[in-house]
């Protein structure tokens, strides 16, 4: 077992560790912090995403182990200071961007990664950039509408073709 | 009536503040202090006698706390099936035990052997590695037809075939059916797979099982669309524990889609393990699991035939269908292929006579059981992919062979040839808005642009019927349900006003907490912000039945409605005493009693708080209090229908097909938070459309599932599809019930898989393709590309 530190949305957490302890289980079983999610085994679903000094990151594919040291950002630490919604959370809110909720905390880390890289992407670019991000509730139409509004850009222009 | 949050309003989500900041509490998030953990030891074959298990190595290993068997479950019942079908020769069907772990034999890919408990869910992953089974394969049953084959091994030994029953609907019309064949003008006939699918909500299922040894209780908490489904069902069936010691609940639940509604084996494995051990077990899916454990949807292959007469007015339709049940029952698997899929088989035309056929089949796959839509979006497929052929092989327009054919809005309440009595519909103007909104008229000059970058577009039409609203009990009763279906509600109002509601409908992902608050918040006239709802813990719900067939608001719904009028009734009195008025004379208006005709009048918290704090109060006549139940049970199903248009364009040179535009016009009755009623077509709309082009369940022929991973079945994304109009405006209210809802949550998934086909298959025959009439979904471009060139 290996001790390792990580800063997580702004404090300095550490856990006890396997070589196999995955992020993802870092942060839940760990940590306490459950709003990252895991659905499913391959990296594919992306409802386990966070950002690592940054970066969007599949926690079901980062070893604990290798992120001594990190800052790490998880859904629960892009509210505001006071509590209330973050911007790219109440845009979700707004346009109806979650329905089940399990995919969301991947689909808010994601989006705040893209719009880090990218601050008014366009449509086909807020597709693209969420292909690693699955939702079964939402069919995806409102999460783009969200991922628009929160850059500050006309949500409802969603073009037919 | 604050405008925001009343009836019709587009209400922002409540429960979307605790899922978007992390505070959602799913049962994965529940970690009980002293937990051990459960991992499956599954077959890898699909069929197979056990000759023997060696579980000592494993018991042997860090942390294993005990290795379980069939052998542990001798006292148990199998998983019960929730309804039993009747055959065409008055027979009841095949009804195999399915046991919480293999007992002799396996079954499937998946069906689970041993549990290992132990200490860390990697303890017990790594002891599994350790057990040895002795297995002696077996020849699997994968396909349906083979299954059925004279000298086909069984699935199941005790069993005299393969078929679970082979089903007639209506039964007495098959010989008026046939006749009207024979004089037919026109026939046509297309054969067709409905293709396997897996539901895949994005939160694998978990079930953790925990006993209290002093009150002799229990307590699961799973990932269940149904938690009063799953006591019953596992109490009564499977454990033998009373009610009283039995609780379930089903927290916040990431998606269901109906795969969440059956007792599963894992369940009843965690309830009973942690009495075994005397400590919470606690089992969670991985995603790998969940493809060979949770039940699949569809898996139909059918021949459809229709009969029309010169004048082209259909006269008859017959069918003949396949369902694939997998090893298993599962709990509603039976119901799915027969009862919600043959009383369907009317569609929204006024065809006579119909005859439906299937013949349920078993084999060494996953069970199958109800998906999105489970039976409708079979019928649906089948109806308007041959309704479309027929247009074609006429040489008529699909819209107008569909016009002159409907039921008229003047024929309601229509009673079908297949037992169902339609109360309201408008197919006309589904069908009108939907072209409308389509912009159909303009279709040819964007077909022309298309050709000139050498793509082929098509426009596909699809129109849909469904029962929702799931169902009149006595009705199901007659038909082969083992249990009602109700729904049940229970207002309680606080002392100083405010209200806790609870319902035995449960919301994993349809916005429940929001929607029953507007509604009764429309009703009495306080603040939606007043009204809490409560769901998803049998410990404080009245028994109901949960959530599927698109019910919640048009049955949970009209149960809320029916306790709250009885709040209104009794407040009413209450409010008569405190103004010294009739009861009769009583009016209620946005939140305050008052006496016609007079400026006198209580608000609603003095009415509230004199109802519990009873000073002045008629105690003579009057309890104190204000706290009602009550149950509702339809008296009908709800009949949702719409016209979905799909406009596509096509690759000839790949095969690859692009939705351009996709319209739904739905008729969904009344509507109580229309960006909710969206949101949930759009969710629709992409399962189906996932069916129609990219997704697939797949096995190879000795039963091995090839599309096991998010790798290789393939799950719609963001770039995927796009260009949704949604439309609800077109309303025939429901007649039976208070709120005049008819259910929005499955329409999706139902019309548009046959609006796709239909646009691939138009634009090849634009294209002059006019060879291909039929492509099996999904469209993927091999397929296209395949058929084109074939």
């Amino acid at each position: 077992m290996t001790r390792v530190t990580m800063t997580v949305n702004g404090r300095q957490m550490s856990a006890e560790t396997e070589g196999r302890t995955l992020l993802s289980s870092y942060l839940r079983d760990l940590l306490g912090l459950t709003g990252t999610h895991v659905g499913c085994d391959t990296s594919q679903c992306g409802a386990c995403v966070v950002l690592v000094d940054g970066k969007a990151v599949k926690s079901c594919t980062a070893f604990a182990g290798d992120l001594e040291g990190a800052e790490v950002t998880t859904v629960e630490g892009m509210a505001n200071p006071d509590g209330s919604l973050g911007r790219i959370q109440q845009a979700f809110q707004d346009y109806h961007g979650l329905q089940c909720g399990f995919c969301t905390p991947g689909m808010v880390m994601s989006t705040a990664a893209l719009l880090a890289e990218n601050p008014t992407p366009t449509e086909e670019e807020v597709r693209h950039y969420l292909e690693g991000n699955i939702c079964r509730c939402t069919g995806y139409q409102n999460i783009v509408r969200a991922v628009m509004a929160a850059s500050g850009q006309d949500a409802g222009a969603l073009a037919a073709e | 009536m604050p405008k925001d949050d009343g009836i019709g309003a587009s209400t922002k989500r409540r429960e979307d503040v605790r899922f978007l900041t992390g505070n959602g509490k799913y049962t994965d998030d529940i970690n009980l202090r002293g937990q051990a953990h459960v991992h499956f030891l599954r077959s890898d074959v699909a069929h197979g006698r056990i000759r023997g298990i060696d579980t000592s190595a494993a018991e042997a290993m860090d942390g294993v706390l005990k290795v379980f068997t069939s052998a542990d479950f001798e006292s148990a019942g199998g998983l019960p099936c929730g309804w039993q079908v009747t055959d065409r020769f008055g027979q009841v069907m095949q009804e195999p035990k399915h046991p919480i772990l293999a007992e002799g034999k396996v079954r499937h890919v998946g069906d689970p052997i041993c549990a290992v408990v132990a200490e860390t869910y990697e303890q017990a992953r790594d002891a599994a590695e350790a057990i040895e089974v002795d297995i002696e394969e077996l020849e699997p049953v994968i396909d349906m037809k083979s299954a059925l084959a004279d000298g086909a091994p069984k699935v199941h030994d005790d069993l005299t075939s393969n078929l679970c029953y082979d089903w007639g609907f209506v039964e007495d019309n098959k010989d008026a059916v046939n006749a009207a064949f024979e004089t037919a003008a026109h026939v046509v006939s297309l054969e067709l797979t409905n293709n396997r699918l897996v539901a895949n909500p994005m939160e694998p299922r978990v079930a953790v099982g925990d006993y209290d040894p002093w009150g002799d209780s229990h307590t699961l908490y799973t990932t269940s669309q149904n938690p009063h489904v799953i006591r019953l069902l596992m109490g009564a069936f499977v454990l033998n524990i009373p009610e009283h010691k039995l609780r379930v609940v089903a927290p916040d639940v990431g998606g269901g889609f109906g795969s969440k509604i059956f007792h599963y084996a894992e369940e009843a494995f965690c309830t009973y393990a942690a009495k075994v051990l005397k400590r919470p077990v606690k089992w969670t899916s991985s995603r790998s699991e969940a493809f060979i454990s949770d039940a699949h949807g569809r898996d139909h292959r059918t021949k459809i035939e229709l009969a029309l007469d010169a004048d082209h007015n259909f006269t008859a339709l017959r069918t003949e269908t396949y369902a694939n049940m997998g090893a298993y029952l599962s709990t509603f698997a039976p119901s799915i292929p027969t009862w919600l899929h043959g009383t369907l088989m009317a569609g929204n035309y006024r065809t006579p006579l119909i005859y439906v056929n299937v013949k349920a089949v078993f084999t060494n796959t996953v069970p199958v059981d109800a998906y999105r839509g489970a039976g409708r979006p079979e019928a649906t497929f089948q109806i308007e992919r041959l309704v479309d052929k027929a247009a074609r092989e006429l040489g008529v327009d699909p819209v107008e062979l569909r016009r002159q054919n409907f039921i008229t809005a003047d024929q309601f309440p229509y009673q079908t040839p297949v037992a169902v009595v339609y109360d309201t519909g408008n197919y006309h103007a589904t069908m009108d808005k939907m072209l409308e909104l389509a912009d159909y008229a303009g279709f040819e000059e964007r077909r022309a642009e298309s050709a000139k970058r050498g793509k082929l577009r098509g426009f596909g039409i699809a129109h849909y019927i469904e029962a929702c609203g799931i169902a009149p009990s006595n009705l199901v009763g007659q038909l082969g349900a083992r249990a009602g279906l109700y729904e049940s509600a229970s207002v309680r109002v606080n002392a100083t006003g405010s209200i806790s509601v609870y319902t035995g409908s449960h919301s994993h992902g349809q916005g429940h907490e929001t929607t029953f608050a507007q509604v009764v918040a429309d009703m009495i006239g306080v603040d939606a912000s007043s009204i809490e709802i409560h769901h998803g813990d049998t410990s404080n719900t009245p028994m109901g039945m949960g959530t599927y067939g698109s019910r919640s608001l048009a049955v949970g719904g009209s149960a809320i409605v029916k306790a709250t009028n009885k709040i209104i009734d009794k407040a009413k009195k209450i409010a008569a005493h405190l103004l010294e008025a009739a009861p009769e004379d009583i009016e209620l208006k946005d939140g305050k009693f008052s006496v016609a005709g007079t400026d006198k009048s209580v608000d609603w918290s003095g009415v509230t708080l004199a109802a519990y704090v009873p000073h002045n109060y008629p105690l003579e006549e009057l309890e104190p209090g204000l706290e009602e139940t009550a149950f509702y049970d339809p008296s009908n199903f709800t009949y949702p229908s719409g016209a979905y248009g799909c406009e596509i364009e096509l690759d000839p040179e790949t095969g690859k097909i692009d939705i351009l535009r996709f319209i739904a016009a739905d008729d969904f009755g009344n509507i109580v938070n229309p960006m909710i009623v969206e949101g949930q077509v759009h969710g629709g709309l992409v399962q189906g459309i996932g069916q129609a082009l990219m997704e697939n369940c797949v096995y190879d022929d000795q039963g091995q599932l090839l599309s096991g991973s998010f790798m290789d079945y393939t799950m719609p994304r963001a770039d995927d599809v796009r260009g949704f109009t949604v439309d609800h405006s077109c309303i025939t209210p429901c007649t039976h019930n208070p709120l005049g809802v008819k259910g929005c949550g499955e329409a999706g998934a139902i019309g548009s898989p046959p609006a796709v086909v239909n646009a691939a298959i138009d634009a090849l025959h634009r294209a002059g393709h006019t060879h291909v009439t039929h492509i099996d979904m999904p469209l993927t471009p091999a397929r296209v590309w395949a058929a084109i060139n074939g």
